[in-house]
């Protein structure tokens, strides 16, 4: 077979750094759960063993118990909001986010954490970020994009992220609301005490920055529960 | 415009890449794609938790019944379904037909599907997908099929099955095809992968990654003759991405009740009780069709090569 039957624009392997996983995971390890409804679970639950967690799968509400930390993936956010109601997880979340659970959502995860939506569609939310978010802000699929975007507090340059048919943050509703990145004025990556959330996907890049910054914070949040019950 | 904070520029954007047109499929993992109609069947679809709809003119079913040239569906009527839900919109291209896939791609669908399920317009090339923004998922029926459509700039897979009958044989023959083969190739040392595309007649740097990484480079998702909650959570355990219902969700008794427990027992496809509850009191199930009483001209898997 010639060589010339590989097309140019198909990078061999190029999914192979957001398929792998570390090799094990160390005692002590933060236990992170990735809801794991529908969407891309796999590539976070690859994403946060590279940055040292143990990550599990939340499927039931029972599982939630055994998390220091969530993921909520991309995906579909109107799949993920009735699923998270019709299997009485939404309701469970929300009260460990109240008692300071760290949560890091991407694209549709950003959308299920908001407090509100800018369009009336009426689908089941999580809340707990006060924003007020708007769906599809950039078009359909034929508007999707790759970029490089500079992320406040993310050292070592841009962070590489792909936009798919991405949210955007319309309006900040509180003030303990940090904005550490925007496009054209509407904040994409944002921070509200234990809650991180982006409107892009860091996680099917292999830049795994933001992964390793939520796992630190998750780590963080863990020793001083460890030390508070000692 | 909330000022606080950094508002970093971000970089010139690209469109059209491998990544966002591979991407968007990851995203829908775990999900259900369904078949509609028209505007009234998307919102249905979408209201029971479809993570997208496929827009086409007739169902497979009906496509079997009606005989005659099945193609592209009317602008007019995509259009409708694009305006009446919020998530992704597919439509089918003809194998081959790259204006319709231009068609469709100007109508701003998120994703075209190059299907059998369709009269093919050209009996030897598929479209060649590189040349498009818009991302495409094709059928295959075993493991180098798969991987042709690849090279060809396909940024999804679906196991053809056999698309309006109702029986999910031969959905089962083709993921079991593909896995299996891939299963194989995770076996071979780097000398044996050079046979291995030989004999695949795909390119070696694809069964490389599939025997690295175990999976398909792109989503997996399974079609044709998806029926019941049992048969998804079966593709699922099977190793399917996600699951496309064509006719069996509007061509049952209880389509949204239907439509809804499909996608319950996708999520929980290794949970029996949920699917055991989920099944129960749907009603009438797609008819179906044996495969033995499908004459060979009538079978669409073989369309595409």
């Amino acid at each position: 077979m010639s060589a010339s039957f590989v097309p140019s624009r198909w990078v061999p392997g190029d999914r192979l750094a957001t398929r792998r996983a570390a090799p094990s995971v160390a005692a002590g390890a933060p236990t992170i759960g990735v809801l794991a409804l529908q969407g891309d679970v796999l590539e976070h639950l690859r994403a946060l063993e590279r940055c040292g967690a143990r990550a599990v799968t939340v499927r039931r509400a029972d599982q939630l118990a055994a998390v220091d930390g969530l993921v909520l993936p991309g995906g579909e956010s109107t799949t993920i909001g009735k699923l998270l109601d019709r299997f009485g997880l939404r309701l469970p979340i929300r009260a460990r986010i109240d008692a300071g659970l760290p949560v890091f959502g991407t694209c549709a995860g950003m959308i299920l954490l908001s407090d509100e939506l800018d369009q009336a569609v009426g689908q089941p939310l999580i809340g707990g970020l006060a924003v007020r978010t708007r769906r599809n802000a950039f078009g359909r699929q034929r508007d999707s994009f790759d970029t490089r975007l500079e992320v406040a507090g993310i050292a070592g340059g841009p962070i590489d992220v792909a936009f798919i048919r991405a949210p955007r943050v319309e309006r900040v509703l509180r003030d303990d609301v940090e904005v550490l990145a925007a496009i054209d004025g509407h904040p994409v990556v944002v921070r509200q005490g234990a809650l991180l959330a982006t409107a892009f996907h860091p996680e099917v890049t292999g830049d795994d920055r933001l992964h390793a910054a939520f796992v630190a914070s998750v780590r963080s949040a863990h020793d001083r529960g460890q030390r508070t019950i000692a | 415009m909330s000022e606080q904070g950094s508002t970093a520029a971000a970089s010139s954007p690209e469109r059209g890449t491998v990544r966002v047109k591979r991407g968007l499929a990851d995203m829908l993992k775990g999900g259900v794609i369904m078949d509609v109609v028209d505007a009234e069947q998307a919102r249905i679809a979408e209201a029971a938790g479809a993570v997208a709809v496929m827009a086409l003119e007739r169902v497979p079913a009906d496509i079997r019944a009606d005989g005659g040239v099945a193609r592209m569906s009317d602008p007019q009527m995509i259009d409708q379904i694009v305006e009446a839900v919020s998530i992704p919109v597919m439509a089918k291209a003809r194998i081959g037909h790259f204006v319709e896939a231009q068609v469709l791609q100007s109508l701003g669908v998120d994703y075209v599907d190059e299907s059998e399920v369709l009269t093919p317009a050209d009996e030897a090339n598929h479209i060649d997908k590189w040349r498009f923004d818009v991302p495409f998922v094709c059928g295959a029926t075993n493991l180098g099929e798969a991987l042709r459509r690849l090279s060809e700039g396909a940024a999804m897979i679906r196991s053809k099955g056999e698309a309006g009958t109702g029986n999910v044989v031969e959905a089962t023959r083709h993921m079991r095809s593909i896995t299996a083969e891939i299963r194989r190739l995770a076996t071979m040392d780097e000398t044996e992968l050079y046979q291995a595309a030989k004999h695949h007649q795909a390119p070696v740097e694809l069964i490389r990654e599939c025997a690295e990484t175990g999976r398909l480079p792109v989503v997996l998702f399974t079609a044709g003759g998806i029926a019941t909650p049992a048969d998804a959570a079966m593709m699922m355990q099977l190793g399917a991405d996600g699951v496309f219902v064509g006719s069996g969700i509007f061509k049952s008794g209880n389509p949204d009740q239907r439509a809804q427990a499909i996608v319950e027992a996708t999520t929980h496809f290794d949970d029996p009780e949920v699917v055991a509850k989920v099944s129960r009191g749907l009603g009438e199930a797609m008819v179906g069709i044996e495969m033995s009483e499908l004459p060979a001209d009538q079978q669409y898997a073989g369309r595409g090569w």
